[in-house]
């Protein structure tokens, strides 16, 4: 199975996860700040920066683009609930 | 008690003008003595709507409870025509700010609804298919009544996400929503006309804007720069008189301490039998150095209150607790529920503890932490009953990499996460 690396600056740890991973799945096992509200793409609580590599994540749904778009996300941010992890190295931050 | 008395009977039809064609138009409810669970109001409250009138139409400022969905409509009858009524704007979309909406539209069924961007999430949730048609607002955007226009600025989790205020330019009146609101009820409605209603700004402020301190600051970076000559929140006495007053107390309220260049971590402890506690000394010493200052607290007996402001201002707070009846004990849980009252999103959080044969507290404290938004970078530290020098061990790199991380000296790992539990 395809990997990616995933690196949560806010707590200094980087993972290596499997392709098709959520990033809120691993955000909570390490303890990061990025934190989870209603985990369906609906709240917006779960805002992230993506610092870099947003290239190797899924595109926004149609949902999550409307909630990002709803409250007025700023570019290079992503729900952590809904964004999976497809290859390479991505680099996040509490939003 | 409320402040209403049979000297000052309740006005149920009367609106009152607070600026030229502007008039209040809410309820008093000078009976309710809790509000939204969290908070006791021992003065009543009211639930302030407006009605704002322009060359080319009216506006109406948010609406009422549905309970008091009358006493708004005769108080709106006596100063417009439902087919004035051009437009809706609710700065909330709390049921004690919508409650009549619905009622409203049917009224007024030219009026356009308008509300933040971030209502649209909660609108139908809300309103259930009776919001109608509305306009998404940001910050900037106007709403043209003619000789006046009304101009939104968006405030978000003041208290809820979809949280703005509306400012009347040229009359420079700000429609705050419920930022700078009471819960005190006096039909003299004016801030110079009631009585004092200090302890209920204060209190109100404390339960319900306290833990969104950060954006309270993002709001008052929008509201400071505007000329005003009156604040009408959503609830309490209008503020007619000094209103820079209540500005300036939000911004003292919402200021963090000057930082000191020393970080801050609190330990707290409860312990039947000493061995949690011993962990708590085993972490506190580790953890304590010149950058950072440690204090130990047993939670046993402890006043909560106090403690709130003290991890307000802390950099990190480790958490120990022994496992009861596969449990936490209560005293740590009512001080994390009350964590909700204060931001301590992006803190560091540990969790330890002593346990006998199951051991879930440590856990339980971990999600709750993080429940609260705290980052929890450490995995917590158990002891089977009394612990060995292993488990002291533990507990002395759990403090010592506590610094670290408080320090910004915390070493970078890299982990596959099939070896995250």
């Amino acid at each position: 199975m395809p990997k990616a690396k995933v690196t949560f600056e806010d707590v200094g740890v980087t993972v290596t996860v499997p392709a098709g991973t959520r990033l809120i799945e691993v955000s909570e096992k390490v303890g990061a700040g990025i934190t989870y509200g209603c985990r369906e793409g609906e709240c917006c609580t779960c805002l992230t920066k993506i610092v870099a590599g947003g290239e190797h994540l899924t595109l926004p749904s149609i949902l999550e683009a409307q909630v990002l778009k709803d409250n007025l996300a700023p570019r290079q941010h992503r729900l952590a609930c809904q964004a999976q992890v497809l290859c390479g190295e991505i680099v996040v931050a509490p939003a | 008690m409320a402040v209403l008395t049979p000297d000052t009977p309740v006005p149920h039809a009367a609106a009152r003008v607070i600026a030229r064609d502007v008039h209040w138009i809410g309820a008093l409810d000078p009976e309710l003595r809790r509000f939204d669970l969290l908070l006791d109001s021992a003065h009543g409250t009211t639930y302030n709507a407006y009605c704002v009138r322009g060359s080319a139409g009216v506006s109406i400022v948010d609406t009422v409870k549905e309970t008091f969905a009358d006493e708004f409509f005769r108080r709106l009858e006596s100063v417009a025509d439902y087919d004035e009524i051009r437009a809706i704007v609710l700065n909330h979309l709390e049921p004690d700010h919508s409650g009549a909406l619905p009622e409203l539209r049917r009224r007024a069924p030219k009026a356009r609804l308008y509300v933040s961007s971030r209502a649209q999430m909660m609108l139908k949730g809300v309103l259930h298919g009776t919001a109608g048609e509305f306009t998404a607002v940001q910050t900037g955007d106007h709403l043209d009544l003619g000789d006046r226009r009304l101009r939104f600025l968006q405030t978000p989790y003041l208290h809820w996400p979809d949280t703005q205020c509306t400012y009347l330019e040229g009359d420079a009146l700000l429609f705050s929503g419920d930022i700078f609101g009471s819960h005190y009820c006096d039909a003299r409605l004016f801030n110079d006309a009631v009585g004092s209603f200090r302890a209920a700004f204060e209190q109100y402020y404390a339960c319900i804007m306290r833990p969104f301190a950060r954006e309270v600051r993002q709001a008052l970076a929008l509201i400071e720069p505007l000329p005003l000559r009156l604040i009408a929140p959503a609830h309490g006495p209008i503020l007619r008189d000094a209103p820079a007053y209540y500005l300036s107390r939000y911004r003292e309220l919402s200021t963090p301490s000057p930082a000191t260049g020393e970080h801050t971590l609190l330990v707290f402890y409860l312990s039947a039998y000493g061995n949690t506690r011993r962990m708590a000394e085993e972490l506190a010493r580790a953890a304590a150095s010149d950058e950072v200052r440690v204090e130990l607290i047993d939670l046993d007996g402890a006043a909560i209150a106090p403690l709130l402001e003290r991890i307000e201002r802390a950099d990190a707070i480790a958490c120990g607790s022994p496992t009861i009846n596969g449990d936490a004990v209560k005293a740590v849980w009512d001080l994390l529920s009350s964590l909700t009252c204060i931001d301590v999103r992006g803190k560091i959080g540990a969790a330890f503890g002593s346990y006998g044969w199951s051991g879930e507290a440590v856990r339980m404290i971990e999600e709750r932490l993080r429940g609260l938004k705290l980052r929890t970078p450490l995995p917590g530290v158990r002891a089977r009953l009394t612990p060995g020098s292993d488990e002291l061990a533990a507990c002395r790199s759990l403090g010592h990499d506590l610094a670290l991380h408080l320090c910004g000296r915390a070493e970078h790992r890299t982990i596959d996460m099939a070896s995250l539990a």
